[in-house]
């Protein structure tokens, strides 16, 4: 058995020419080639797509959960960052 | 030069995806001058937002409260991040984001001329935010269906974090407008001397600009400088009136026929002049700039040697 040896990369697709490719989940495949073939047997049967970005999943480097209640802190007092913050008057407020 | 008929073949094909209002995206064949045009618009927009940073920075030690501090420092913030964006975009078309800084630096690439004007009171942070950022947001909104897909998302971003730029440039004139006399009298002089510049932003009239008709074909620009600025002529009206601050454009009046305000003519010996190096912030804006990287080269350096004492123990271990 060799699939052990195979290696997990994840699937990003653009669903239509203007959008951001959104991740769609992962697969096994020996090499990028075979990913994007993979990916696209897989992921895009019922024309999702019309680019497959694929990735090595131990490439990416992600933030923890758990850590997120000190990771995303800095922004949790600053709702002034936001527009709704400012009221203004009415004759005014479509700025 | 004669271009094969490979090449015909995928400009026409080019040309008939912009017709058809799809996204040029990074990997497709993009003819030569269309790359060259977007690197040049976006990075200059990046800078923009860059060396804008600048004349509102020289506010921040001054801000008169600490929520209007932080305020600002939240504002300026957002604006590095839009300068990264933009710079990510430009480098999806394949020059890397140090050639077009050093570009920047040689005086090579342009950045708005506004950020060449200094700020000289705490009312003309009010009236950037107000008219400059006010400005830039009718510019970007149109910008969002540009042709180009990396930067039309960037747009997209970017206006949704701007709409408070505006907005607490805006609560800072009401403030002003509504106080003393001599808060009123400084509301006013902001607003005089940014108004002017703030409709230079849109660029040239149409018939005098160098990049407007092939950037309109190719979808890069889709409404033009005139366009533009007339749209934010007329919303800007009912926003000064609000403040029962006097309009800067003795011409304004409303045209019945045309739906819009007509107005008086912009000075533009002087948006040349301040393009041309002369205005009163250009050489200040870059030597600061310059210092500001040369200043960082310690941090890139310790970055560089962190990656290689890292990667060497790494090898030891294996």
């Amino acid at each position: 058995m060799s699939q052990e040896k195979l290696e997990l990369f994840e699937v990003f697709i653009r669903s239509r020419r203007g959008l951001d490719h959104k991740h769609v989940g992962s697969l096994h495949a020996q090499d990028h080639e075979q990913a994007l073939e993979y990916a696209r047997d897989c992921y895009t049967r019922r024309s999702e797509g019309v680019s497959i970005w694929v990735v090595r999943s131990r490439d990416i480097c992600a933030s923890q959960e758990e850590d997120s209640e000190s990771f995303f802190d800095p922004s949790d007092d600053k709702p002034y960052r936001l527009a709704t913050y400012y009221k203004l008057p009415d004759p005014v407020d479509n700025m | 030069m004669k271009t094969s008929a490979d090449e015909q073949e995928l400009e026409r094909r080019f040309q008939q995806r912009i017709e058809d209002e799809q996204k040029i995206e990074p990997k497709d064949w993009m003819p030569a001058a269309y790359r060259k045009n977007l690197i040049r618009q976006i990075s200059q927009h990046a800078h923009s937002e860059v060396i804008g940073m600048q004349p509102e920075g020289n506010f921040l030690t001054r801000a008169p409260s600490l929520r209007r501090k932080a305020v600002l420092l939240s504002k300026i913030q957002d604006e590095a991040g839009h300068g990264l964006y933009l710079y990510s975009a430009a480098e999806t078309l394949g020059t890397p984001r140090s050639e077009l800084i050093a570009a920047l630096q040689a005086g090579e690439a342009k950045y708005a001329s506004i950020f060449n004007y200094p700020t000289q009171t705490w009312g003309d942070v009010g009236a950037i935010g107000w008219l400059v950022d006010g400005a830039a947001i009718v510019n970007q909104i149109s910008l969002q269906r540009t042709s180009y897909g990396p930067y039309a998302r960037g747009m997209v971003r970017i206006c949704k974090e701007e709409s408070f730029h505006q907005r607490q440039g805006y609560e800072i004139m009401i403030a002003l407008a509504h106080g003393s006399a001599e808060q009123r009298e400084m509301a006013q002089d902001s607003l005089n001397r940014f108004y002017w510049p703030a409709l230079m932003m849109f660029g040239p009239h149409d018939r005098e600009s160098a990049h407007s008709a092939r950037s309109m074909q190719w979808k890069i620009k889709r409404e033009t400088n005139d366009d533009l600025r007339q749209k934010f002529i007329d919303q800007t009206v009912p926003q000064i009136a609000f403040l029962g601050l006097e309009h800067p454009d003795s011409g304004i009046r409303w045209n019945e026929e045309r739906q819009h305000y007509d107005h008086g003519e912009i000075d533009w010996n002087e948006f040349y002049a301040v393009i041309n190096g002369n205005g009163h912030c250009n050489r200040q804006r870059m030597e600061h700039h310059i210092r500001a990287h040369e200043e960082g080269a310690w941090v890139r350096d310790a970055i560089a040697a962190h990656r290689e004492k890292r990667g060497g123990r790494k090898q030891q271990v294996a």
